[in-house]
Protein backbone atom coordinates (compact mmCIF):
# COMPACT_ATOMS: atom_id res chain seq x y z
CA UNK A 1 0.00 0.00 0.00
CA UNK A 2 2.99 2.08 0.43
CA UNK A 3 3.06 2.57 -3.73
CA UNK A 4 -0.77 3.67 -3.08
CA UNK A 5 -0.03 7.56 -1.92
CA UNK A 6 3.27 8.06 -3.57
CA UNK A 7 1.27 7.74 -7.15
CA UNK A 8 0.65 10.84 -8.71
CA UNK A 9 -2.38 9.60 -10.58
CA UNK A 10 -3.91 7.97 -6.75
CA UNK A 11 -3.21 11.53 -5.36
CA UNK A 12 -5.30 13.12 -7.72
CA UNK A 13 -7.62 11.12 -8.28
CA UNK A 14 -8.38 11.10 -4.56
CA UNK A 15 -8.58 15.17 -4.26
CA UNK A 16 -10.78 15.28 -7.46
CA UNK A 17 -12.74 12.64 -6.36
CA UNK A 18 -13.28 13.66 -3.20
CA UNK A 19 -14.03 17.42 -4.24
CA UNK A 20 -16.98 15.75 -6.80
CA UNK A 21 -17.87 13.76 -3.99
CA UNK A 22 -18.58 16.86 -1.66
CA UNK A 23 -20.52 18.85 -4.27
CA UNK A 24 -22.65 15.91 -5.67
CA UNK A 25 -23.74 15.29 -2.02
CA UNK A 26 -24.48 18.41 -1.27
CA UNK A 27 -26.45 19.11 -4.62
CA UNK A 28 -27.81 15.84 -5.27
CA UNK A 29 -30.15 16.06 -2.11
CA UNK A 30 -31.75 19.26 -3.46
CA UNK A 31 -31.94 17.66 -6.97
CA UNK A 32 -33.78 14.41 -5.23
CA UNK A 33 -36.25 17.00 -2.65
CA UNK A 34 -36.80 19.06 -5.95
CA UNK A 35 -37.52 15.43 -8.04
CA UNK A 36 -35.17 15.89 -10.90
CA UNK A 37 -33.27 13.23 -10.96
CA UNK A 38 -34.34 13.03 -14.60
CA UNK A 39 -32.98 16.46 -15.70
CA UNK A 40 -29.69 14.84 -13.83
CA UNK A 41 -29.81 11.56 -16.17
CA UNK A 42 -30.57 14.04 -19.39
CA UNK A 43 -27.43 16.82 -18.10
CA UNK A 44 -25.24 13.71 -17.89
CA UNK A 45 -25.90 12.34 -21.44
CA UNK A 46 -26.08 15.88 -23.08
CA UNK A 47 -22.63 16.09 -21.31
CA UNK A 48 -21.09 13.59 -23.78
CA UNK A 49 -21.41 15.75 -26.54
CA UNK A 50 -19.17 18.66 -25.12
CA UNK A 51 -16.64 15.85 -23.52
CA UNK A 52 -16.49 14.13 -27.08
CA UNK A 53 -15.92 17.92 -28.86
CA UNK A 54 -13.19 18.73 -26.38
CA UNK A 55 -11.07 15.91 -26.77
CA UNK A 56 -11.67 16.95 -30.62
CA UNK A 57 -10.89 20.04 -29.74
CA UNK A 58 -7.57 19.16 -27.28
CA UNK A 59 -9.02 21.00 -24.58
CA UNK A 60 -9.70 19.69 -21.05
CA UNK A 61 -12.72 17.35 -20.65
CA UNK A 62 -13.90 19.54 -18.00
CA UNK A 63 -14.64 22.34 -19.89
CA UNK A 64 -16.61 20.68 -22.65
CA UNK A 65 -18.67 19.10 -19.92
CA UNK A 66 -18.94 22.13 -18.34
CA UNK A 67 -19.65 24.42 -21.74
CA UNK A 68 -22.57 22.49 -22.44
CA UNK A 69 -23.91 21.20 -19.13
CA UNK A 70 -24.43 24.93 -18.39
CA UNK A 71 -25.73 25.88 -21.66
CA UNK A 72 -27.80 22.56 -21.40
CA UNK A 73 -29.12 23.32 -18.30
CA UNK A 74 -30.02 26.69 -18.33
CA UNK A 75 -32.43 26.11 -21.78
CA UNK A 76 -33.70 22.85 -20.28
CA UNK A 77 -35.37 25.42 -17.11
CA UNK A 78 -36.69 27.68 -19.91
CA UNK A 79 -38.37 25.32 -21.84
CA UNK A 80 -39.05 23.40 -18.58
CA UNK A 81 -38.32 19.46 -19.82
CA UNK A 82 -36.94 18.76 -16.04
CA UNK A 83 -39.11 16.60 -14.80
CA UNK A 84 -39.92 13.23 -17.09
CA UNK A 85 -43.68 14.10 -17.85
CA UNK A 86 -43.01 17.50 -19.03
CA UNK A 87 -42.42 17.74 -22.47
CA UNK A 88 -41.39 13.99 -22.75
CA UNK A 89 -41.23 13.54 -26.28
CA UNK A 90 -39.32 16.56 -27.21
CA UNK A 91 -36.31 15.60 -24.33
CA UNK A 92 -36.40 12.53 -25.42
CA UNK A 93 -35.87 13.18 -29.29
CA UNK A 94 -33.57 16.05 -28.45
CA UNK A 95 -31.02 13.15 -26.30
CA UNK A 96 -30.95 11.16 -28.95
CA UNK A 97 -30.04 13.49 -31.50
CA UNK A 98 -27.17 14.78 -28.76
CA UNK A 99 -25.73 11.59 -28.51
CA UNK A 100 -25.68 10.69 -32.05
CA UNK A 101 -23.93 13.81 -32.59
CA UNK A 102 -21.79 12.64 -29.49
CA UNK A 103 -20.91 9.33 -31.08
CA UNK A 104 -19.83 11.18 -34.71
CA UNK A 105 -17.90 12.94 -32.55
CA UNK A 106 -16.31 10.01 -30.78
CA UNK A 107 -15.51 7.89 -33.79
CA UNK A 108 -13.87 11.47 -35.09
CA UNK A 109 -11.70 11.46 -31.83
CA UNK A 110 -11.15 7.50 -32.17
CA UNK A 111 -9.56 8.04 -35.83
CA UNK A 112 -7.34 10.71 -34.48
CA UNK A 113 -4.09 8.98 -33.39
CA UNK A 114 -3.20 11.26 -30.18
CA UNK A 115 -6.21 9.43 -28.06
CA UNK A 116 -6.75 6.27 -27.58
CA UNK A 117 -10.39 4.97 -25.37
CA UNK A 118 -11.63 8.16 -25.86
CA UNK A 119 -15.37 6.70 -25.55
CA UNK A 120 -14.91 4.66 -22.81
CA UNK A 121 -12.89 7.58 -20.82
CA UNK A 122 -16.06 10.24 -21.52
CA UNK A 123 -18.79 7.50 -21.59
CA UNK A 124 -17.55 5.59 -18.40
CA UNK A 125 -14.41 8.06 -17.01
CA UNK A 126 -10.90 7.64 -16.34
CA UNK A 127 -9.98 8.80 -13.02
CA UNK A 128 -6.65 7.87 -13.04
CA UNK A 129 -6.01 9.27 -15.91
CA UNK A 130 -7.22 13.17 -14.41
CA UNK A 131 -5.08 15.81 -15.52
CA UNK A 132 -3.20 16.84 -12.46
CA UNK A 133 -3.17 20.72 -14.30
CA UNK A 134 -7.09 20.65 -14.00
CA UNK A 135 -7.42 20.12 -9.99
CA UNK A 136 -7.38 24.31 -9.58
CA UNK A 137 -10.50 24.16 -12.45
CA UNK A 138 -12.18 21.23 -10.43
CA UNK A 139 -11.27 23.33 -7.24
CA UNK A 140 -12.69 26.53 -8.24
CA UNK A 141 -16.12 24.85 -9.83
CA UNK A 142 -16.61 22.75 -7.07
CA UNK A 143 -16.36 26.03 -4.37
CA UNK A 144 -18.42 27.83 -6.81
CA UNK A 145 -21.27 25.60 -6.80
CA UNK A 146 -21.16 25.12 -2.66
CA UNK A 147 -21.38 29.30 -2.61
CA UNK A 148 -24.15 29.43 -4.69
CA UNK A 149 -26.26 26.34 -2.75
CA UNK A 150 -25.52 28.68 -0.13
CA UNK A 151 -26.81 31.72 -1.24
CA UNK A 152 -29.97 30.48 -2.43
CA UNK A 153 -30.37 27.76 0.61
CA UNK A 154 -33.40 28.91 2.10
CA UNK A 155 -35.52 30.49 -1.09
CA UNK A 156 -34.33 27.43 -3.07
CA UNK A 157 -35.57 25.38 0.01
CA UNK A 158 -38.92 26.89 0.12
CA UNK A 159 -40.13 26.61 -3.08
CA UNK A 160 -38.65 23.16 -3.38
CA UNK A 161 -41.23 22.78 -0.34
CA UNK A 162 -44.07 24.06 -2.67
CA UNK A 163 -43.66 26.89 -5.34
CA UNK A 164 -46.65 29.05 -3.77
CA UNK A 165 -45.11 29.29 -0.84
CA UNK A 166 -41.99 30.63 -1.97
CA UNK A 167 -43.81 33.15 -4.27
CA UNK A 168 -46.00 34.93 -1.94
CA UNK A 169 -42.68 35.70 0.03
CA UNK A 170 -41.45 37.47 -3.01
CA UNK A 171 -39.05 34.79 -4.00
CA UNK A 172 -38.24 34.74 -7.55
CA UNK A 173 -39.49 30.93 -7.71
CA UNK A 174 -38.22 30.78 -11.50
CA UNK A 175 -35.21 32.82 -10.73
CA UNK A 176 -33.82 30.52 -8.19
CA UNK A 177 -34.87 27.54 -10.00
CA UNK A 178 -32.51 28.56 -12.95
CA UNK A 179 -29.45 29.04 -11.12
CA UNK A 180 -30.14 25.94 -9.37
CA UNK A 181 -30.32 24.02 -12.14
CA UNK A 182 -26.94 25.43 -13.67
CA UNK A 183 -25.53 24.58 -10.90
CA UNK A 184 -26.38 21.42 -11.39
CA UNK A 185 -24.96 21.49 -14.66
CA UNK A 186 -21.94 22.11 -13.47
CA UNK A 187 -21.59 19.30 -10.74
CA UNK A 188 -22.63 17.05 -13.05
CA UNK A 189 -19.89 17.73 -15.46
CA UNK A 190 -17.39 17.24 -12.06
CA UNK A 191 -19.19 13.99 -11.64
CA UNK A 192 -18.57 13.13 -15.11
CA UNK A 193 -15.06 13.78 -14.42
CA UNK A 194 -15.00 11.39 -12.49
CA UNK A 195 -17.20 8.49 -13.33
CA UNK A 196 -17.65 9.78 -17.03
CA UNK A 197 -21.04 11.37 -18.40
CA UNK A 198 -23.24 7.91 -18.50
CA UNK A 199 -22.57 7.00 -14.46
CA UNK A 200 -22.37 10.80 -13.51
CA UNK A 201 -26.27 10.95 -11.77
CA UNK A 202 -25.40 7.55 -10.18
CA UNK A 203 -22.74 9.70 -8.10
CA UNK A 204 -24.93 12.80 -8.20
CA UNK A 205 -28.37 11.06 -6.71
CA UNK A 206 -27.33 7.85 -5.17
CA UNK A 207 -25.56 8.90 -1.98
CA UNK A 208 -27.90 11.81 -1.52
CA UNK A 209 -31.27 9.48 -1.47
CA UNK A 210 -29.39 7.02 1.07
CA UNK A 211 -28.52 10.30 3.15
CA UNK A 212 -32.39 11.33 3.12
CA UNK A 213 -33.60 8.42 4.10
CA UNK A 214 -31.37 9.12 7.05
CA UNK A 215 -31.42 12.17 8.05
CA UNK A 216 -34.15 14.64 9.71
CA UNK A 217 -33.04 17.54 8.53
CA UNK A 218 -31.59 18.75 4.78
CA UNK A 219 -28.23 20.88 6.68
CA UNK A 220 -27.64 17.27 8.16
CA UNK A 221 -28.52 15.17 4.75
CA UNK A 222 -26.20 17.12 2.43
CA UNK A 223 -23.16 16.67 5.26
CA UNK A 224 -23.82 12.98 5.63
CA UNK A 225 -24.54 12.77 1.33
CA UNK A 226 -20.76 14.19 1.26
CA UNK A 227 -19.24 11.79 3.79
CA UNK A 228 -21.37 8.86 1.89
CA UNK A 229 -19.92 10.36 -1.67
CA UNK A 230 -16.13 10.05 -0.67
CA UNK A 231 -16.24 6.97 0.83
CA UNK A 232 -17.39 5.63 -1.72
CA UNK A 233 -14.91 7.46 -4.12
CA UNK A 234 -12.08 6.95 -1.96
CA UNK A 235 -12.61 2.92 -1.54
CA UNK A 236 -13.65 2.71 -5.28
CA UNK A 237 -10.02 4.28 -5.80
CA UNK A 238 -8.48 2.07 -3.67
CA UNK A 239 -9.95 -1.14 -4.69
CA UNK A 240 -9.25 0.04 -8.54
CA UNK A 241 -5.38 0.63 -7.34
CA UNK A 242 -5.73 -2.94 -6.04
CA UNK A 243 -7.23 -4.33 -9.52
CA UNK A 244 -4.08 -3.95 -11.00
CA UNK A 245 -3.11 -7.43 -9.54
CA UNK A 246 -6.52 -9.13 -10.10
CA UNK A 247 -7.52 -11.42 -13.11
CA UNK A 248 -8.04 -11.51 -16.33
CA UNK A 249 -5.88 -9.20 -17.63
CA UNK A 250 -3.64 -7.75 -14.53
CA UNK A 251 -4.54 -4.20 -15.97
CA UNK A 252 -6.77 -3.10 -13.48
CA UNK A 253 -10.89 -2.75 -13.03
CA UNK A 254 -12.25 0.62 -14.30
CA UNK A 255 -12.90 2.98 -11.08
CA UNK A 256 -16.22 3.91 -12.10
CA UNK A 257 -17.48 0.10 -11.81
CA UNK A 258 -16.23 0.18 -7.87
CA UNK A 259 -17.96 3.45 -7.44
CA UNK A 260 -21.20 3.15 -8.55
CA UNK A 261 -20.93 -0.16 -7.64
CA UNK A 262 -20.97 0.72 -4.01
CA UNK A 263 -23.14 3.80 -4.15
CA UNK A 264 -25.59 0.80 -5.24
CA UNK A 265 -24.44 -0.87 -1.89
CA UNK A 266 -25.32 1.86 0.32
CA UNK A 267 -28.38 3.06 -1.35
CA UNK A 268 -29.68 -0.98 -0.82
CA UNK A 269 -28.89 -1.18 2.38
CA UNK A 270 -30.10 2.23 3.71
CA UNK A 271 -33.19 1.60 1.69
CA UNK A 272 -33.75 -2.17 3.76
CA UNK A 273 -32.45 -0.61 7.27
CA UNK A 274 -33.51 2.85 7.16
CA UNK A 275 -36.01 3.91 9.31
CA UNK A 276 -38.61 4.50 6.59
CA UNK A 277 -38.29 1.42 5.92
CA UNK A 278 -39.73 -0.78 9.08
CA UNK A 279 -41.99 2.74 9.64
CA UNK A 280 -45.53 2.99 8.95
CA UNK A 281 -46.57 3.36 5.43
CA UNK A 282 -47.16 6.33 3.31
CA UNK A 283 -50.13 8.12 4.61
CA UNK A 284 -53.20 6.96 2.71
CA UNK A 285 -54.51 10.15 1.31
CA UNK A 286 -56.85 8.72 -1.45
CA UNK A 287 -59.31 7.34 1.19
CA UNK A 288 -59.44 9.98 3.40
CA UNK A 289 -60.42 12.20 0.49
CA UNK A 290 -63.51 10.15 -0.66
CA UNK A 291 -65.20 10.75 2.98
CA UNK A 292 -68.66 11.85 1.73
CA UNK A 293 -69.27 15.48 2.23
CA UNK A 294 -73.03 16.69 2.12
CA UNK A 295 -74.05 19.74 1.00
CA UNK A 296 -71.87 20.29 -2.26
CA UNK A 297 -74.20 22.01 -4.43
CA UNK A 298 -73.32 20.42 -7.19
CA UNK A 299 -74.30 17.10 -5.76
CA UNK A 300 -77.48 18.34 -4.93
CA UNK A 301 -78.06 19.74 -8.45
CA UNK A 302 -76.92 16.39 -9.82
CA UNK A 303 -79.49 14.15 -7.48
CA UNK A 304 -82.73 15.88 -8.77
CA UNK A 305 -81.57 16.16 -12.47
CA UNK B 1 -77.44 46.69 -3.13
CA UNK B 2 -74.43 44.98 -3.83
CA UNK B 3 -73.17 41.89 -2.50
CA UNK B 4 -69.79 43.94 -1.47
CA UNK B 5 -73.20 46.38 0.34
CA UNK B 6 -72.43 44.40 3.32
CA UNK B 7 -69.28 46.42 4.18
CA UNK B 8 -72.24 48.56 5.12
CA UNK B 9 -72.25 46.83 8.36
CA UNK B 10 -75.46 44.94 8.75
CA UNK B 11 -76.12 43.12 12.11
CA UNK B 12 -76.08 39.00 11.79
CA UNK B 13 -79.32 38.71 11.72
CA UNK B 14 -80.55 41.45 9.52
CA UNK B 15 -83.35 39.92 7.49
CA UNK B 16 -82.47 41.38 4.27
CA UNK B 17 -81.17 39.29 1.21
CA UNK B 18 -77.57 39.87 0.19
CA UNK B 19 -78.22 40.18 -4.03
CA UNK B 20 -75.62 38.30 -6.51
CA UNK B 21 -73.09 40.97 -7.08
CA UNK B 22 -72.66 40.60 -10.68
CA UNK B 23 -71.15 43.16 -12.72
CA UNK B 24 -73.23 46.22 -12.14
CA UNK B 25 -73.50 48.68 -15.35
CA UNK B 26 -74.68 51.43 -13.65
CA UNK B 27 -72.43 51.60 -11.10
CA UNK B 28 -70.08 54.45 -11.30
CA UNK B 29 -68.29 53.18 -8.41
CA UNK B 30 -65.76 55.74 -6.86
CA UNK B 31 -62.26 54.54 -6.23
CA UNK B 32 -62.78 52.64 -2.78
CA UNK B 33 -60.24 52.70 -0.27
CA UNK B 34 -59.45 50.64 2.59
CA UNK B 35 -61.81 51.51 5.71
CA UNK B 36 -59.61 51.86 8.62
CA UNK B 37 -61.15 48.71 10.00
CA UNK B 38 -60.69 46.94 7.05
CA UNK B 39 -57.59 44.00 6.76
CA UNK B 40 -58.84 43.27 2.57
CA UNK B 41 -60.75 44.77 0.05
CA UNK B 42 -61.92 43.03 -3.30
CA UNK B 43 -63.89 44.92 -5.59
CA UNK B 44 -65.43 44.05 -8.89
CA UNK B 45 -62.53 41.61 -9.72
CA UNK B 46 -62.72 40.26 -13.27
CA UNK B 47 -60.41 37.18 -14.61
CA UNK B 48 -60.53 35.59 -17.55
CA UNK B 49 -58.27 32.88 -17.83
CA UNK B 50 -57.73 31.22 -21.85
CA UNK B 51 -60.26 32.65 -23.24
CA UNK B 52 -63.30 31.58 -20.08
CA UNK B 53 -64.47 34.28 -17.54
CA UNK B 54 -63.30 32.48 -14.37
CA UNK B 55 -64.09 35.53 -12.21
CA UNK B 56 -66.74 37.91 -12.92
CA UNK B 57 -67.28 41.27 -10.89
CA UNK B 58 -66.21 39.52 -7.52
CA UNK B 59 -66.31 42.21 -4.18
CA UNK B 60 -65.93 41.08 -0.24
CA UNK B 61 -63.82 42.86 2.33
CA UNK B 62 -62.45 41.43 5.40
CA UNK B 63 -62.11 43.02 8.79
CA UNK B 64 -60.02 41.81 11.93
CA UNK B 65 -61.13 38.96 13.84
CA UNK B 66 -63.30 37.79 11.07
CA UNK B 67 -64.01 34.20 9.59
CA UNK B 68 -65.03 34.40 6.05
CA UNK B 69 -65.65 30.79 4.60
CA UNK B 70 -65.00 31.04 0.33
CA UNK B 71 -67.48 28.70 -0.77
CA UNK B 72 -68.13 27.02 -4.22
CA UNK B 73 -67.76 23.77 -6.27
CA UNK B 74 -64.80 22.71 -7.58
CA UNK B 75 -64.35 25.34 -10.95
CA UNK B 76 -66.15 28.44 -9.14
CA UNK B 77 -63.01 30.38 -9.55
CA UNK B 78 -62.08 30.14 -5.80
CA UNK B 79 -58.44 29.39 -6.13
CA UNK B 80 -58.17 31.77 -8.68
CA UNK B 81 -59.62 34.38 -6.45
CA UNK B 82 -57.32 33.32 -3.88
CA UNK B 83 -54.73 34.06 -6.60
CA UNK B 84 -55.89 37.70 -6.86
CA UNK B 85 -56.19 38.18 -2.77
CA UNK B 86 -52.41 37.30 -2.73
CA UNK B 87 -51.17 39.18 -5.27
CA UNK B 88 -50.02 36.33 -7.37
CA UNK B 89 -52.32 36.89 -10.02
CA UNK B 90 -53.21 40.17 -11.61
CA UNK B 91 -57.29 40.56 -12.39
CA UNK B 92 -58.18 42.05 -15.66
CA UNK B 93 -60.09 44.36 -13.65
CA UNK B 94 -61.09 45.13 -10.41
CA UNK B 95 -59.11 45.94 -7.45
CA UNK B 96 -57.81 44.37 -4.04
CA UNK B 97 -56.39 46.35 -1.46
CA UNK B 98 -55.00 45.06 1.50
CA UNK B 99 -53.72 46.98 5.20
CA UNK B 100 -50.67 44.72 5.12
CA UNK B 101 -48.48 43.26 2.39
CA UNK B 102 -47.84 40.15 4.49
CA UNK B 103 -50.12 37.87 4.10
CA UNK B 104 -50.27 34.34 5.78
CA UNK B 105 -50.90 31.43 3.08
CA UNK B 106 -51.42 27.73 3.54
CA UNK B 107 -51.62 26.63 -0.10
CA UNK B 108 -53.81 23.42 -1.20
CA UNK B 109 -52.09 20.31 -1.51
CA UNK B 110 -49.20 20.76 0.07
CA UNK B 111 -47.88 16.98 -0.35
CA UNK B 112 -44.45 16.75 1.74
CA UNK B 113 -43.14 13.68 0.88
CA UNK B 114 -42.35 11.59 3.76
CA UNK B 115 -38.79 11.08 2.80
CA UNK B 116 -37.88 14.92 2.20
CA UNK B 117 -35.78 15.83 5.76
CA UNK B 118 -37.51 18.44 7.14
CA UNK B 119 -38.86 18.95 10.57
CA UNK B 120 -41.88 20.57 11.46
CA UNK B 121 -39.64 23.37 13.12
CA UNK B 122 -37.83 23.67 10.25
CA UNK B 123 -40.88 24.69 7.96
CA UNK B 124 -42.09 27.28 10.54
CA UNK B 125 -38.62 28.51 10.28
CA UNK B 126 -38.90 28.85 6.76
CA UNK B 127 -42.04 31.31 7.84
CA UNK B 128 -39.70 33.78 9.72
CA UNK B 129 -36.89 34.20 6.96
CA UNK B 130 -37.76 31.75 4.09
CA UNK B 131 -36.99 34.03 1.55
CA UNK B 132 -33.64 35.30 2.19
CA UNK B 133 -30.68 34.95 1.26
CA UNK B 134 -27.23 33.27 2.62
CA UNK B 135 -26.78 31.13 5.07
CA UNK B 136 -28.58 31.77 8.74
CA UNK B 137 -27.09 31.58 11.82
CA UNK B 138 -28.46 29.69 14.55
CA UNK B 139 -30.63 32.50 16.85
CA UNK B 140 -32.40 32.10 20.14
CA UNK B 141 -34.82 34.88 19.04
CA UNK B 142 -35.65 32.62 15.97
CA UNK B 143 -36.13 29.60 18.01
CA UNK B 144 -37.81 31.08 20.82
CA UNK B 145 -40.96 32.89 17.88
CA UNK B 146 -41.05 28.86 16.18
CA UNK B 147 -41.72 27.72 19.61
CA UNK B 148 -44.54 29.93 20.65
CA UNK B 149 -46.11 28.98 17.24
CA UNK B 150 -45.91 25.66 17.48
CA UNK B 151 -47.11 26.41 20.92
CA UNK B 152 -50.01 28.25 19.64
CA UNK B 153 -51.47 26.00 17.01
CA UNK B 154 -50.36 22.80 19.60
CA UNK B 155 -47.90 21.20 17.60
CA UNK B 156 -45.49 21.07 20.21
CA UNK B 157 -45.66 17.58 20.65
CA UNK B 158 -44.82 16.75 16.69
CA UNK B 159 -42.38 19.58 16.61
CA UNK B 160 -38.97 17.63 16.05
CA UNK B 161 -40.68 14.65 13.77
CA UNK B 162 -40.76 14.81 9.73
CA UNK B 163 -43.39 16.51 8.42
CA UNK B 164 -44.09 13.86 5.67
CA UNK B 165 -44.63 11.72 8.20
CA UNK B 166 -47.16 13.61 10.01
CA UNK B 167 -50.77 13.31 9.59
CA UNK B 168 -52.64 15.44 7.30
CA UNK B 169 -54.39 17.37 10.36
CA UNK B 170 -50.97 17.67 11.77
CA UNK B 171 -49.42 19.26 8.74
CA UNK B 172 -51.93 21.62 8.64
CA UNK B 173 -51.02 22.60 11.86
CA UNK B 174 -47.73 22.93 11.13
CA UNK B 175 -48.03 24.79 7.63
CA UNK B 176 -50.79 27.55 9.47
CA UNK B 177 -47.66 27.88 12.04
CA UNK B 178 -45.18 28.94 8.99
CA UNK B 179 -48.03 30.98 7.60
CA UNK B 180 -48.49 32.87 10.72
CA UNK B 181 -45.02 33.48 12.67
CA UNK B 182 -44.13 36.61 10.62
CA UNK B 183 -47.32 37.70 12.19
CA UNK B 184 -49.63 38.56 9.22
CA UNK B 185 -53.28 40.44 9.58
CA UNK B 186 -54.82 38.00 7.16
CA UNK B 187 -54.23 34.29 6.68
CA UNK B 188 -55.50 32.58 4.05
CA UNK B 189 -55.84 28.87 3.45
CA UNK B 190 -56.77 27.14 0.45
CA UNK B 191 -59.42 24.18 0.74
CA UNK B 192 -57.38 23.00 4.48
CA UNK B 193 -60.10 20.54 5.08
CA UNK B 194 -59.92 19.11 1.71
CA UNK B 195 -58.19 15.96 2.49
CA UNK B 196 -58.63 15.80 6.20
CA UNK B 197 -60.89 13.44 8.21
CA UNK B 198 -64.60 14.82 9.37
CA UNK B 199 -62.86 15.39 13.28
CA UNK B 200 -59.32 16.61 11.76
CA UNK B 201 -61.18 19.56 9.78
CA UNK B 202 -63.42 20.57 12.58
CA UNK B 203 -60.19 20.61 14.98
CA UNK B 204 -58.83 23.00 12.68
CA UNK B 205 -61.58 24.96 12.55
CA UNK B 206 -61.84 25.21 16.16
CA UNK B 207 -57.93 26.08 15.71
CA UNK B 208 -58.55 29.03 13.42
CA UNK B 209 -61.89 30.69 15.30
CA UNK B 210 -59.04 30.89 18.44
CA UNK B 211 -56.07 31.90 16.69
CA UNK B 212 -58.34 34.65 15.06
CA UNK B 213 -59.21 36.41 18.69
CA UNK B 214 -55.85 35.26 20.14
CA UNK B 215 -53.83 36.96 17.08
CA UNK B 216 -56.24 39.50 15.48
CA UNK B 217 -56.48 37.65 12.60
CA UNK B 218 -58.65 38.29 9.61
CA UNK B 219 -59.20 34.45 8.16
CA UNK B 220 -60.27 33.58 4.34
CA UNK B 221 -60.86 29.83 3.91
CA UNK B 222 -61.96 28.23 1.14
CA UNK B 223 -64.19 24.86 1.28
CA UNK B 224 -66.69 23.42 -1.25
CA UNK B 225 -68.81 22.09 1.63
CA UNK B 226 -70.09 25.04 4.04
CA UNK B 227 -70.95 22.61 7.24
CA UNK B 228 -67.59 22.15 8.53
CA UNK B 229 -67.20 25.86 8.78
CA UNK B 230 -71.08 26.90 10.54
CA UNK B 231 -70.08 27.09 13.65
CA UNK B 232 -67.06 29.39 13.51
CA UNK B 233 -67.79 31.57 10.15
CA UNK B 234 -68.74 34.60 10.60
CA UNK B 235 -69.47 35.77 6.55
CA UNK B 236 -69.37 33.71 4.05
CA UNK B 237 -68.84 34.60 0.07
CA UNK B 238 -70.28 32.36 -1.63
CA UNK B 239 -69.04 31.23 -5.36
CA UNK B 240 -70.79 30.19 -8.26
CA UNK B 241 -70.07 30.30 -11.82
CA UNK B 242 -67.23 33.14 -11.58
CA UNK B 243 -69.96 35.30 -9.64
CA UNK B 244 -70.33 35.96 -5.63
CA UNK B 245 -72.45 36.57 -3.17
CA UNK B 246 -71.34 37.66 0.49
CA UNK B 247 -72.61 38.13 3.57
CA UNK B 248 -73.75 36.61 6.79
CA UNK B 249 -74.83 32.65 6.53
CA UNK B 250 -78.40 34.11 6.82
CA UNK B 251 -78.12 36.56 4.00
CA UNK B 252 -76.63 34.29 1.14
CA UNK B 253 -77.56 30.40 1.55
CA UNK B 254 -81.42 31.27 1.20
CA UNK B 255 -83.26 30.00 -1.93
CA UNK B 256 -84.00 33.02 -3.77
CA UNK B 257 -80.27 34.14 -3.11
CA UNK B 258 -78.51 30.95 -4.66
CA UNK B 259 -80.88 30.91 -7.59
CA UNK B 260 -80.00 33.79 -8.61
CA UNK B 261 -76.18 33.31 -8.32
CA UNK B 262 -76.37 30.00 -9.77
CA UNK B 263 -78.79 31.43 -12.90
CA UNK B 264 -80.67 27.98 -11.70
CA UNK B 265 -83.26 27.45 -9.31
CA UNK B 266 -81.92 25.85 -6.59
CA UNK B 267 -83.35 25.54 -3.06
CA UNK B 268 -81.69 25.13 0.52
CA UNK B 269 -82.68 22.59 2.98
CA UNK B 270 -82.19 22.88 6.54
CA UNK B 271 -81.59 19.46 7.90
CA UNK B 272 -81.08 19.27 11.77
CA UNK B 273 -78.54 22.09 11.71
CA UNK B 274 -76.85 21.16 8.22
CA UNK B 275 -77.30 23.31 4.81
CA UNK B 276 -77.91 21.49 1.95
CA UNK B 277 -78.34 22.99 -1.76
CA UNK B 278 -80.09 21.24 -3.89
CA UNK B 279 -81.87 22.07 -7.60
CA UNK B 280 -85.49 22.70 -7.27
CA UNK B 281 -87.63 23.51 -10.37
CA UNK B 282 -90.40 24.54 -7.95
CA UNK B 283 -89.09 27.28 -6.73
CA UNK B 284 -89.89 30.39 -8.45
CA UNK B 285 -86.95 32.72 -9.60
CA UNK B 286 -88.05 36.07 -9.79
Amino acid sequence: MSGFFASDPVRTALVAGGLTAVVSGVVGVFVVLRGQSFAGHALGDMGTLGGSAAYLANVSPLWGYVGVGAVVAAAMELFGVQRRRERDVATGIVLGATLGLSALLLYLDSTSSSTTGVAASVLFGSLFAFAPSALPETTALAAAALVVVAAVFRPLLLSSIHPELASVRDVPVRGVATVFIVVMGVTVSLASTVVGTVLSPALLVGPSAAALRLSRRPGAAMALAAVLGIAATWLGVTLAYASHDWPPAHQGWPISFFVVAIVFVIYAVTESVGPRAAGRGRPDATVEAQTPLAGTPTAGTAQVR
Amino acid sequence: MTVSGDRLGMPDDHPKAASVGGRAPDAARPALTLTDAEVLGVDDIVVSLGGRRVLDGVSFALCPQEFVGLIGANGSGKTTLMRVVLGLLKPDSGSVRRADRRVGYVPQKVAIDPDIPLRARDLVALGVDGERFGLRLPSRARRARVDEMLEAVDATAFADGRIGELSGGEQQRVLIAHALVGDPALLVLDEPLANLDIRSGHEIVELLARLKVERNLAVLLSAHDMNALLPHMDRIVYLADGRAAAGTVGEVVRSDVLSELYRYPVRVLDVDGTLVVIGGHEVSVR
